[in-house]
């Protein structure tokens, strides 16, 4: 069964690039460009891992992260932080919000496949 | 009836018991059980005040002038209310600097002046020998009117008897005698004759007792108590008015100078400083005088007006003396051994006065005249004597022989006459020019030794004219006719009536005069230069004398003296064994054990002086240790800074406290300064953390994109353009920031360079709008421009200014919907400068975003699908560029109703800016 990825950040370059990658992986992708819109998504659309950008209008990414691990129906969904902002303090913040795991800006896309297969159990 | 020798047996047994306990007193000292060390003692030696002119003149002066009398003890009533800090002061200052006479204490303050001391002990010889004249006067009175009794006749011309037959001038010898005896003894470092104070204390009660006892003799013995005492005066006409204030025409201005007069006498006279500071045993013993003193002139006084009275209605039409009543009316009564008493009373109450007079008298000849001489012409003579405390002693006890000599010489001469019975005003009045200079001392530090030169003299001269020369005139020594027609016939000179001042009467007048003369001539030569060393430095020791921890001040003395050469020094003055044991006392509080080994500083010196001061006063003791001391001058300075120490320490502590507020501010001001480098720490935090961002993102598209296109050769074409195109694009983006930034932080920190030069506002636009014509061509957005034909040129940087203008432009064209978009540049002259606005009707702007817009890094657009291609630098550099030139940028705007971004760059000032270029 495809695994379904949402794509969640605000600058146009970096979600085409993700949903190129993620669709040549095999996924099936739908996107939001700021945070409000992210978490409509993964109510709507159940999305099984969200690649989740940190520095998002309207709400930012560790807010989708918490209202998204307050929610029961939706314990189910992988979060992948991904933030420009490369500090520990960022990091922690984000684990703490409930992300499964966390990539700094920029990444190796070998890497983020690598992980988001990780998180999704398919075998690499 | 009382013949002559039974008289002078009387006399002399009580001379013989006033002996006795001078002797007593002496005996008590010596054993270390002093009897004047008691506060009742002090207080009665102090009435030594109360003289024969008491005891007889007031009922004299209260049978003519009714309540004349009063204002004589008003005045030291009055003024003992102030002695707990005058007096005080005095004693304190007395002790610490072994003070041995007013003279001495005069000359001391004013820095050992000789001059000063002499100049004080001349005034004081000159205006109180008349006065031991007159208590001369008064005993040889009494005694020849008692020996009359039981007749009561006036005493004849005392020249009718030969001066050596005159009882008198024994009376006045056997004082001398008692004088010498108990006054000087030794030469003692403290200059304290306890057995002699405790005689004048005796003396006192003697004649209080006995002036009591006629009192209540005349009030209830001749009349029936006051009431009825008083309502027969009040039955004669010529009485009535002595029981008014005013009586015998005595003005208020009269009675207030009187007042003053003898409130200055009290504290000034030389008998009166002898027994209340050079006698003073304990300065508590001053809280008693305060209260008991005034009881003592209350207790006094009290019968003064009925003994008047009863002597003018039981002698009416008799030739009487008023002064005399207080002796006639007990022999008008048959009363011989009552008048034998208050004939004993009055001899107390003169010898006590001569006896103190002349000890006090005698110091200041011997320490401020005859010493200095001696010090400054028979020096060396002098140098070949062991013991000189012989050849001093000698002088004072001439000085006392002199004295009562001159006194009774006087007596003989003045006789009757108007010289000697007004003498005790006079006197009082020659000792109130002492007034200025001592509480100027004690209380001014500018007072000089000038200033106390000239307003003695100045005051001893108006003294003499005013008051000593009518006196001798009206005695017919001198002729009279500068009294009424002035001197050299100026009538303003008169000397009763001085530059025409009248109402007063002349003793009035003349005090006035001389204490003007006195206090102006004091206070203006002394503001005329600042005090020199010495005088700063005695200064100090007087008026700061309550700051300072005891009789130090030796600090002004920087010097040094082998006790080898003190010791003999101070051995010549007051005895080798008495300078041997003071020596050795001192060198046992410094914990020395021995005297030999003192050390020979600057206290030791200091101790020699104070030691020989209190036995030659102070001005010769520092010429004397001079003489074997290697002093090391001091500047004025080097003085100030020593001896001020109490005021120095003031200034320090004051110096610490302002210090420390400084350190306080500067606490406040470094905190301040630490919270605002904490603030620019995170603000800088913060930028770095933006920049940061700002640079990953592109660069995340970047290296995704390439790391996909590297791997999968088989991406089509179309996909390959499209990213190769994200690329480069991104690429752009991140040197638009790059340069940005730079740009920022070198427009911030101040290093940006500034190509100044006159600029037309016209000309920037139309290239800024040229430069952006093709994005605004794209995306359909009409652009509307109006521009004045001709603005005046500014001066200012020109490609800065098309960046502000292409920032606007460029931001306008951003958030204006495609194809529907309008803007609108309009450039204007104001009163502030040329103003520009980009008008756009793009979404418009929320308060917030109004604010955030100019922060860096803060980009508007929250609400639109299409985020907008920017750094988020524009608008803070393009605030910062115009703000340069002291302009303005800002922006306004409501939701849904576009923005105009304005800036407006003032005329005038632009061209003042410097051209930063260079």
């Amino acid at each position: 069964m495809t695994k379904k990825i949402l794509i969640a950040d605000d600058e146009q370059n970096i979600v085409i690039s993700l949903e190129f990658l993620m669709k040549r992986e095999g996924f099936s992708v739908c996107i939001a460009n700021d945070g409000q819109e992210a978490l409509d998504k993964v109510r709507s659309e159940s999305p099984d891992l969200v690649l989740l950008d940190v520095m998002m209008p309207r709400k930012n990414g560790y807010e989708v992260c918490q209202e998204i691990r307050a929610e029961p129906a939706l314990q189910a969904t992988r979060i992948l932080m991904l933030t420009a902002k490369g500090r520990e303090t960022e990091v922690t913040k984000g684990m703490a919000m409930g992300a499964d795991a966390y990539m700094t800006k920029p990444f190796s896309t070998k890497e983020l496949v690598a992980k988001v297969k990780l998180l999704l159990d398919i075998p690499a | 009836m009382l013949t002559g020798t039974t008289i002078g047996f009387a006399s002399f047994l009580y001379l013989l018991l006033l002996f006795a306990v001078a002797y007593f007193g002496d005996k008590r000292a010596d054993a270390g059980r002093s009897i004047i060390a008691n506060p009742t003692i002090y207080a009665l030696s102090l009435a030594v005040f109360c003289t024969t002119w008491t005891y007889y003149g007031s009922v004299g002066r209260a049978a003519s002038s009714g309540l004349g009398f009063v204002p004589i003890f008003l005045g030291p009533t009055l003024v003992v209310a102030l002695w707990w800090f005058v007096m005080l002061k005095m004693v304190r200052i007395g002790k610490a600097n072994r003070i041995t006479s007013i003279a001495d204490f005069i000359a001391s303050r004013y820095g050992k002046s000789h001059l000063l001391g002499g100049l004080v002990t001349v005034i004081a010889v000159l205006g109180v020998i008349p006065y031991i004249a007159l208590q001369l006067k008064a005993v040889s009175s009494s005694f020849t009117i008692l020996t009359f009794y039981p007749a009561i006749v006036m005493p004849a011309k005392v020249d009718s008897v030969p001066w050596l037959a005159d009882t008198t001038l024994y009376i006045a010898l056997i004082m001398a005698a008692f004088t010498i005896l108990f006054g000087t003894r030794h030469l003692d470092a403290t200059e304290r004759h306890e057995g002699l104070v405790a005689a004048v204390a005796f003396e006192s009660v003697v004649k209080l007792v006995i002036f009591m006892a006629v009192g209540l003799y005349v009030t209830f013995g001749i009349f029936d108590g006051f009431g009825d005492l008083f309502s027969r005066a009040a039955q004669h006409a010529d009485l009535q008015g002595l029981m008014h204030m005013g009586a015998g025409g005595n003005g208020y201005g009269n009675w207030f100078a009187l007042t003053l007069l003898s409130m200055l006498a009290v504290m000034f006279l030389p008998r009166q400083f002898q027994v209340a500071v050079v006698e003073n045993v304990n300065e508590n013993h001053l809280r008693r005088a305060i209260w008991l003193f005034p009881l003592y002139l209350l207790l006094i006084n009290i019968f003064v007006l009925p003994i008047a009275l009863g002597g003018q209605m039981l002698f009416a039409g008799q030739s009487v003396d008023a002064d005399t009543f207080v002796l006639t009316l007990p022999m008008a009564h048959g009363h011989g051994w009552l008048a034998l008493l208050v004939f004993i009373g009055g001899l107390s109450a003169a010898s006590g006065m001569v006896i103190v007079e002349t000890i006090a008298l005698s110091t200041m000849v011997c320490n401020d005249l005859v010493m200095p001489l001696l010090l400054r012409y028979r020096w060396l003579a002098l140098q070949g004597q062991e013991d000189l405390s012989g050849v001093l002693l000698g002088i004072r006890r001439g000085a006392i022989v002199l004295i009562l000599l001159l006194g009774y010489l006087y007596f003989r001469l003045a006789g009757e006459a108007h010289a000697l019975v007004s003498i005790g005003l006079i006197s009082f009045a020659a000792v109130a020019q002492f007034a200025p200079a001592m509480l100027g001392g004690m209380y001014w530090r500018g007072g000089t030794r000038s200033g106390a030169l000239a307003g003695l003299s100045g005051g001893f001269a108006v003294w003499l004219y005013t008051l000593l020369l009518p006196s001798f005139a009206k005695s017919g020594w001198l002729p009279g006719d500068f009294l009424q027609n002035g001197l050299w016939g100026f009538e303003l000179l008169r000397p009763q009536e001085l530059f025409g001042l009248q109402g007063l009467d002349p003793m009035a007048n003349g005090l006035f005069w001389s204490l003007l003369a006195n206090i102006g001539g004091y206070i203006c030569v002394s503001l005329m230069r600042r005090p020199n060393a010495a005088e700063a430095g005695q200064a100090t020791l007087f008026v700061d004398v309550f700051k300072q921890g005891g009789p130090s001040g030796g600090a002004l003395w920087r010097g040094s003296a082998q006790v080898g050469d003190l010791l003999p020094l101070i051995g010549r003055i007051i005895g080798p064994e008495r300078a041997r044991s003071v020596f050795a006392d001192y060198a046992r509080s410094r914990g020395v054990a021995s005297v030999d080994v003192l050390p020979a500083d600057a206290g030791l010196v200091h101790f020699a002086e104070a030691t020989l001061a209190g036995a030659i006063g102070s001005a010769s003791a520092r010429v004397m240790v001079a003489s074997v001391v290697k002093e090391e001058p001091l500047g004025l300075d080097e003085v100030m800074n020593i001896l001020d120490e109490a005021s120095q320490v003031r200034a320090y502590s004051k110096r610490l406290e302002e210090k420390s507020l400084e350190l306080e501010a500067a606490t406040r001001e470094l905190r301040g300064a630490n919270d605002r480098l904490k603030e620019l720490d995170r603000l800088k935090d913060d930028f770095m953390s933006s920049v940061t961002h700002e640079l990953r993102t592109p660069l995340t598209s970047i290296r995704a994109f390439s790391e996909m296109l590297l791997e999968d050769p088989k991406i089509d074409l179309e996909d390959r353009k499209r990213f190769l195109g994200i690329i480069v694009s991104e690429t752009e983006r991140l040197t638009r920031l790059v340069n940005q930034v730079l740009d920022m932080a070198k427009i911030e920190s101040g290093h940006a360079e500034w190509h100044n030069g006159e600029i037309n506002l016209v000309e920037i636009i139309e290239q800024a709008v040229a430069s952006t014509s093709q994005l605004f061509k794209d995306k359909g957005v009409a652009l509307e421009m109006n521009l004045p034909a001709s603005v005046p040129t500014l001066l200012a940087d020109r490609d800065r200014l098309v960046q502000v203008m292409l920032n606007l432009l460029s931001n306008a064209v951003k958030f204006v919907e495609r194809g529907k978009g309008r803007v609108a540049v309009t450039l204007a002259q104001t009163a502030e400068g040329m103003r520009v606005d980009v008008r756009d009707n793009g979404p418009g702007l929320t308060p917030e975003e109004q604010l955030i817009v100019f922060e860096k890094f803060r980009q508007g657009g929250n609400t639109m699908t299409d985020k907008p291609q920017g750094t988020g630098l524009g608008l803070p550099i393009s605030r910062q560029i115009v703000e340069h030139y002291g302009g303005r940028l800002w922006v306004e705007s409501a939701p849904g109703e576009g923005a105009t971004f304005s800036f407006l760059m003032p005329c005038g000032k632009s061209a003042e800016t410097p051209d930063e270029a260079g």
